[in-house]
Order: structure tokens, then C-alpha cells, then sequence
């Protein structure tokens, strides 16, 4: 029935549809949370990075350690700052009013922030800072205009430029980006990067993402089984009706 | 064994229940696939109340830490991720259960005489439910639940003199706060589950005494042996238990392929701005209700202009009000001699296609945007909803029938 | 059922999916009778405690928490220990045969390094916390024979400076001594054994 609706769509309003779309594409990103390396370094990247101004206060370390093959001693050596016990939730040790006077808002958890905002704009986003002097921070996001964070990664993506097309109702095109210094990192390699922090982050949503699957091949194959004998009872039972 | 049970029967009537209940309640033996969702919501009903038992072990309903606390459930409570999913899967599947089993009534008119009560005391549980739903939805505290609840206890401003009013009673303040949830949370883990199970019970109390309606809308009590058995009844226990549970496992597959590998469903079970703690400077981009509740929304959102001294707002509210009311009074709006859609004419087929049409059509433009044509199309389903059930009593009259076996087919 | 004529296919087919049935429920029972265990947080708020001794000078005692129950670290002095082998036909239990304590823990002081005496401060009897009378002689407030040791308030129970527990009075076992190690000469860690974990 949903098909009826948007056969009759289609047919009355092409390019009303299309309008409310955004125009910039969001890239792809491929998500694999069997890939442990690709977890680790992405909890690196967030814990170096991203940890000191924003929290992950659902998570805690000892977690963390253990679902991503991070022996315990490690996970206290290099991805422990904020805290000294490794059973600790993953809080921030800046206070909240600091962070408002320096930030204008503070910065949000972001245990979640791939559950509420899906991880391809996540990873579309992380990419798309760029300079711009007309901001207080000096920089600007194609995918969150006039954001408060500085884009901290400049070290590794170095600093890009928005090139933008002015059209004739008074709007303007994104044309891409150019750059304008290089990083430490080449743009693959830093989009790699990205892609083991998204992994990350979404195993950050989510941790029992790594098993639910794999418990529900063995929920689903008994119930097929299940199924099986149950009808087989009863169309035993139903051979003496009609 | 058999001295214990009458020392039991004796003192309590369990062999009468048992026979009453399911091995001599006798079932017409025509049922079909649409026979499946009393039981299968019968099943959601005790999934969510132990599922639910065991999540207020671990839930705070208090503004400061409700959120956290689901976050709790979902990492460090062993196995709450599960029980949580299993709630929030069951709340959606629940309604699709009903929905099916209203559908069904529709078909094979079971709320048809004597069978009226059988479906009032439904349409009670029905409102109840999506009560228990909406006070449910509160409780994670995401940015979703605080705005729905804000948007729909706000209708309540809608009416005329005591409006406002009611609206702070309900809310116990003057926005929704700590008061609203911890009220809510008894709602929804007390008041309204014992209600619903009262409810329940009466229905199939109410249901037992008249016997099931079946799909071809015939009285299977019209012919019955020399034992006073019907002919084409069948003992439910059983006959309909193990029917039954190739139902429910077929039904449980379908639910654990959801809990286990897309409890979120793409967003339609559980919504992506919920995984935002309530923020009361911020509205999400869209405010939507659930999708089992998104038709009643758009009816609400359909009607946009004041009709003399009356407001679009409280026509909107009463629109949406009518909306689950007019099913009451069903039983009194069918006036066509025959109860099955097998055996009535095209006018009634065609009524509750184009019904079935405009409530989905309904439920998913609730989900959009109210602008442009999407608001003009709610509007048109708007006129074939309340159509279906004001011009009921004519073409139900004048439809042409055909004439009913006297057995079961 | 009909009783007459029993069908042997029926019969299989309903044992079978009873015992399947059985077994799903007995599944399906057990994340929610696991939900009810200590979660992450009560875990991580019992998890052992390290703590500095460095600073704990012979004679004095500390205070800590673990799993929200005091935790006793007393540096006993020479003399002190002294006093224990003379209490043995003074106290209930002077082997530890009856009372609850690490292996690394039954001898004659009750610890891993003979000064250092680690106990759990609630009282074996009915759960206070017994009061700190370290020092012998009547400057205890218990009597010029008082040797140093331990005493509850709450029905007078009396411990030696090994946490043993005096004959005739209430408390029928020594102080538990927790599991606990030596991480380096000056640090203590409660709640584990460095190499003998829990044990």
C-alpha cells in the first residue's frame, strides 16, 4: 500500500520530493565491528582526541579492554587518562561551565552519537571541517554548519578549504573541498582513519552489537527446528477434523 | 493425581475452568490465518509484563538519571540489552497484533450482535493500550519521548474552559517534568497493566459466553448434535492450542529476528532522536509519535481551518477523539444481514479496502512532514475514514448480499 | 484426547516438542534469572582496592572501604606480636581451624608479613564494627589485663590484636581476614591475591 502512496507521489510532485532532500551526498562507509584491529586503532583515535573535551560516560574501560582484545594493563598504560580505576565509566575530567565559557556549549556525550545521527553522517562529518574566518573558531562543517568544535584532527587531515558556487536564487553550491596545507596523514589514509573511528563509535552505541547477532543464528535455528515438530503435531491432530 | 484433583475441584472449580476455558469450549473449525492474533497478543501481553518486571529491577524514573539508567540496562545490567529489546520490539508487535485482530473483526464481522460486548470491552483494552504505550514511551527520557509527551498532553489545552487546566493536572507541572515521568512510570508499571488485565480477562469471559465468530460469519450453535456439541466445533484444547503454537513460534522467529539483528527497525521501533537524552531548549527536527499511534497523529494534524467560533486545534482534537470513538459504535452502524465479507457486495468490500488504504495511508503520513500534497493526501484519507463509518448504516442497507451456507465452509 | 486407540506418532511428536518446548523456556528463562546478578557497576564498585601503607607507622591502624565494608591494615609492633602467643588459652579459636581467612592467612598472626594484620572490621556476631583498643593496660578503658585488641560495642565481644576472638563472649569466630596481597613493599591490594586471586 506504501507503493500506491508513492506512485501517487511520484506522479503529482517530482520535484517537490526531491527538493526536500539534502543536495551534498553523504560517502559510504563500510562498518565491520568483526574487525578488531580496525576497533582498536579507532579507540585510540577517540580516546586521544576526542575524550578530552567530549565524555562516553555509559562505557567504561574494563569493557572496552575486553571486547576489543585490550588486556587490562594496556588499557591503563595508553587509553586511560581521565581516571584511575579501570572499571570507571568513561567520563571527562573538563567541568561543564569551563566548557561553555570556552566552547559556547559544552560538548556532548558521545557514547551515542552514532545511534542518534546514524555512523555515515558521523563519518561524512569527521571529514568535512574546513577554514573559515567569518566563524569564532575559525573553522566550519559542511555537514553541521556554524559547529562550535574546532576541527582537532587538523594534525593528521590538515587544513581544507570549502569551494562554493553562488546560484541565482541566492544559495549557494558545494563544490568540494581543496587543500590547503597537508596533513601528517594522505587523504586515504586519514579517511581510513575515519573509518576505524566510525567503526569504533558504533561499537561505542552499542556493545552487545557484537553478540546479539551471533546469539540470534542460534535462537532462530531452534525455533526453525521447533517449528518443524510443532506442525508436524499439529497436522497429527487435525488428520481427524473435516 | 486424580484424589488431589478432586480435593482441588472441591475446593476450587479447575476441572470447570479447564473445560469451560479450553477443552470443551468448542471453536468453530473454519478458522484461518487472521484467527492467530488474539492468542499471539495474549502471548505479547505476558512477554511485556515479565520483560517488564524484570526492567524496572533496574530503570530510575527520575529526570536526572532515567536516561542513564536504560544506558545501564543496555551495558552493565547482564543480559538488559536483551530484556530491553524484547520490550521495545513487543510494545510494536503488540500493536500489530491488535491491529490484525481488529482487522479481522472487520472481516468476518465479530462485532456483530451478541458478540457487541465481546468487542467493547476490546476497543477498552484498545485505548488502554495505546495509553500504556504513551506512558511507556516516556520513561527513556530521550529528546522523543519529552517532546511527544509535551506535544500530546498539550492537546489536552485544546479543550474549551478546563483545558489548560487539565493539562497541568496530568503533567503535575507546568512543563513536562520529574512529576510527569515518576507519575508516568506508575501508570505504566501499575494502574494500567492491572486494568488491562482485568480487561482481558472480561474479554475473553464475555467471548466465551456467546462462542467465536468465525470466517464465515455464521452461528456454529445452530446445529448441534444430540449432545447439544456443535457440529462444526472443535474442542479448543486441543485442537486450537497446538494450532495455536505453530502461531506463536512462527510469530517468535519473526520477533527474534528483530530483537536480535534490527531492534531498531530502521528507526520505526525505536526512534534515532530518542538516543538523545531530553533536552528541553531543543526540539528534534520532527516530532512523531510511535508508528502504531501515527494515524490518530495525522488525523489530528489533518484539519487546519476554524470552522465558525471553533479553533482548527480543538476541531483537530476532536477529530482524533471520533476517530477511535467511532469504532464503538460498529455493532450499531452495520446494518447488513450477513456478518462475513465472504457473503457481503462490493460496496462493503470496497468501504474496508478503501479504509485499509487511507489508515495506512494515514500512519505514514503521520510520519511526514503535514505540507504540501502530503497534507492534501491525509486529508483526502481523513474524508475516507470518517466516511467509512458515517455512511456505514446505508451502504451496509443496501449492499447487495449473498445468501450464507448453513454450515461452515 | 480421546483415550481410545493412542497413536504412537502422536505420542513421539508431543514428547519431542514438550522436551523442546522444556528446553527453549529453560533458555529462554536464563537471561532474565543472570539479569538479577551484580552488574558492571556493582562490580566495578567491589573490585579490589590498592592501598598505600608507606605512611603507616608501627602501631597506628587505617581505615578503608571495600565493598562498602571497613577494611582494617594495622602495623603491629614486635611487642605486639608478642602478646598473641601468649593469648592462645585466652582465645576461642587460637588455630583459625573455625573461622574464615585466606590459606595464606592461617598461622599464628593471621597475615602474609607477621606485622602487617589485615581484617575485616564487622564483628562476627551480628555486624558492627568492633572498636580499635590497640594499646594494653588500663588506658584501654577494658581492665589493666586488656592486652590489646579489639571490642564490641554493641553485646561486648572481645578480639586480640590478631582479630581472634576471647573465649565467653558473643561472636562465636575470629575476624574474617579478607583476600588480599602485597603489589610491592608498600602497597596492599584488598579484594585479590596478587597471584592466588580471590582465594
Amino acid at each position: 500500500m506504501r507503493n500506491i502512496y508513492l506512485a501517487i507521489c511520484i506522479a503529482f510532485i517530482p520535484a517537490a520530493a526531491l527538493a526536500a532532500e539534502s543536495t551534498i551526498k553523504l560517502d559510504p562507509v563500510e562498518v565491520d565491528l568483526q574487525d578488531k584491529p580496525s576497533l582498536r586503532r579507532g579507540a585510540r583515535i577517540f580516546v586521544n582526541y576526542c575524550l578530552s573535551c567530549h565524555s562516553a560516560a555509559y562505557m567504561r574501560y574494563d569493557r572496552m579492554g575486553r571486547d576489543l582484545g585490550i588486556s587490562e594493563e594496556l588499557v591503563e598504560e595508553n587509553l586511560m587518562f581521565a581516571t584511575d580505576k579501570v572499571g570507571n565509566l568513561m567520563t571527562v575530567t573538563m567541568p561543564r561551565a569551563d566548557a561553555e565559557t570556552w566552547f559556547g556549549v559544552a560538548p556532548p556525550d558521545l557514547t551515542l552519537v552514532t545511534r542518534s545521527r546514524g555512523p555515515q553522517w558521523f563519518y561524512n562529518y569527521m571529514r568535512s571541517f574546513y577554514r573559515d574566518p567569518k566563524t569564532v573558531s575559525g573553522w566550519n562543517n559542511l555537514h553541521f554548519p556554524d559547529v562550535a568544535m574546532p576541527n582537532v584532527l587538523y594534525g593528521m587531515q590538515g587544513v581544507q578549504r570549502a569551494v562554493f558556487e553562488p546560484k541565482e536564487d541566492g544559495t549557494k553550491e558545494f563544490q568540494g573541498f581543496e587543500v590547503e596545507r597537508p596533513g601528517a596523514m594522505t587523504p586515504k589514509e586519514f579517511d581510513q582513519a575515519m573509518r576505524d573511528l566510525t567503526n569504533f563509535m558504533v561499537y561505542l552505541g552499542e556493545p552487545a552489537r557484537l553478540v546479539r547477532g551471533r546469539i540470534g543464528v542460534y535462537v532462530l535455528i531452534f525455533l526453525a527446528v521447533f517449528v518443524v515438530f510443532a506442525y508436524l503435531l499439529k497436522r497429527n491432530y487435525w488428520k481427524d477434523i473435516h | 493425581m486424580e484424589k488431589l484433583l478432586t480435593w482441588i475441584d472441591a475446593r476450587f472449580p479447575l476441572t470447570k475452568v479447564w473445560n469451560e476455558h479450553l477443552a470443551k469450549y468448542y471453536a468453530p473449525k473454519n478458522f484461518n490465518f487472521w484467527y492467530y492474533f488474539g492468542s499471539l497478543a495474549l502471548l505479547v501481553l505476558v512477554m511485556q509484563i515479565v520483560t517488564g518486571i524484570f526492567l524496572a529491577m533496574h530503570y530510575k524514573p527520575d529526570t536526572e538519571r532515567a536516561f542513564a539508567s536504560v544506558e545501564y540496562i543496555m551495558r552493565d545490567v547482564p543480559w538488559g540489552w536483551l530484556l530491553r529489546y524484547m520490550h521495545s520490539t513487543g510494545a510494536s508487535l503488540f500493536f500489530v497484533a491488535i491491529y490484525l485482530h481488529m482487522f479481522r473483526a472487520l472481516l468476518y464481522g465479530s462485532y456483530r450482535a451478541p458478540r457487541e460486548l465481546v468487542w467493547l470491552l476490546g476497543m477498552v483494552l484498545f485505548v488502554a493500550l495505546m495509553a500504556e504505550s504513551f506512558t511507556g514511551y516516556l520513561l527513556p527520557w530521550g529528546n522523543m519521548s519529552y517532546w511527544g509527551a509535551q506535544v500530546i498532553i498539550s492537546l489536552f489545552g485544546a479543550i474549551p474552559l478546563i483545558g489548560d487546566g487539565l493539562a497541568e493536572w496530568i503533567r503535575g507541572d507546568f512543563v513536562v517534568s520529574d512529576a510527569t515521568l515518576n507519575r508516568f512510570y506508575s501508570f505504566h508499571i501499575v494502574a494500567i497493566p492491572l486494568v488491562i488485565i482485568g480487561l482481558v480477562y472480561m474479554h475473553i469471559v464475555a467471548l466465551h459466553r456467546v462462542g467465536s465468530n468465525n470466517p464465515d460469519g455464521i452461528e456454529i450453535k445452530k446445529n448441534k448434535d444430540k449432545d447439544g456439541v456443535p457440529l462444526d466445533g472443535i474442542p479448543f484444547h486441543p485442537y486450537y492450542s497446538v494450532k495455536d503454537m505453530v502461531g506463536v513460534t512462527v510469530f517468535l522467529m519473526i520477533f527474534s529476528a528483530i530483537v536480535f539483528f534490527a531492534p531498531e527497525l530502521g528507526g520505526w521501533f525505536l526512534e534515532h532522536d530518542n538516543f538523545v537524552p531530553a533536552n528541553i531548549l531543543q526540539t528534534p527536527p520532527e516530532i512523531v509519535p510511535l508508528w502504531y499511534l501515527t494515524p490518530f497523529y495525522s488525523i489530528l494534524r489533518a484539519v487546519t481551518i476554524d470552522i465558525g467560533p471553533v479553533p482548527a486545534k480543538l476541531l483537530g482534537v476532536l477529530s482524533m477523539g471520533s476517530a477511535i470513538g467511532l469504532f464503538f459504535f460498529l455493532p450499531w452502524l452495520d446494518r447488513s444481514p450477513v456478518r462475513s465479507i465472504r457473503y457481503r457486495g462490493w460496496m462493503y468490500k470496497t468501504a474496508l479496502s478503501l479504509f485499509a488504504i487511507s489508515f495506512v495511508m494515514l500512519g505514514y503520513l503521520g510520519t511526514q512532514r503535514p505540507e504540501g500534497p502530503n497534507l492534501i493526501l491525509a486529508q483526502i484519507a481523513f474524508v475516507i475514514y470518517f466516511a467509512f463509518f458515517l455512511l456505514m448504516p446505508w451502504y451496509t442497507k443496501y449492499d447487495k448480499t449473498k445468501p450464507e451456507p448453513d454450515r461452515v465452509t | 484426547m480421546s483415550g481410545q486407540g493412542i497413536d504412537p506418532t502422536r505420542r513421539r511428536l508431543l514428547a519431542v516438542t514438550t522436551g523442546l518446548g522444556l528446553v527453549g523456556a529453560g533458555f529462554a528463562a536464563a537471561p532474565f534469572v543472570l539479569s538479577m546478578m551484580p552488574s558492571a557497576r556493582a562490580r566495578a564498585r567491589g573490585a579490589p582496592v590498592a592501598v598505600d601503607i608507606s605512611k603507616l607507622e608501627p602501631g597506628q591502624m587505617l581505615i578503608v572501604e571495600w565493598r562498602g565494608k571497613p577494611v582494617w591494615i594495622v602495623n603491629r609492633t614486635a611487642e605486639m606480636l608478642a602478646s598473641l602467643a601468649q593469648l592462645d588459652e585466652a582465645v576461642a579459636d587460637p588455630r583459625s581451624e573455625d573461622s574464615i581467612q585466606p590459606v595464606y592467612a592461617i598461622n599464628e598472626a593471621r597475615s602474609i608479613k607477621p606485622e602487617i594484620l589485615v581484617l575485616v572490621g564487622i564483628c562476627t556476631h551480628l555486624g558492627c564494627s568492633p572498636l580499635a583498643k590497640l594499646v594494653s593496660g588500663a588506658a584501654s578503658g577494658l581492665g589493666r589485663e586488656w592486652r590489646g585488641g579489639f571490642f564490641c560495642p554493641c553485646h561486648g565481644s572481645k578480639f586480640d590484636l590478631a582479630g581472634r576472638v576471647y573465649k565467653n563472649v558473643p561472636a562465636p569466630t575470629n575476624l574474617v581476614v579478607p583476600p588480599y596481597g602485597f603489589l610491592s613493599d608498600t602497597r596492599i591490594i584488598i579484594g585479590e591475591h596478587p597471584e592466588k586471586g580471590i582465594a
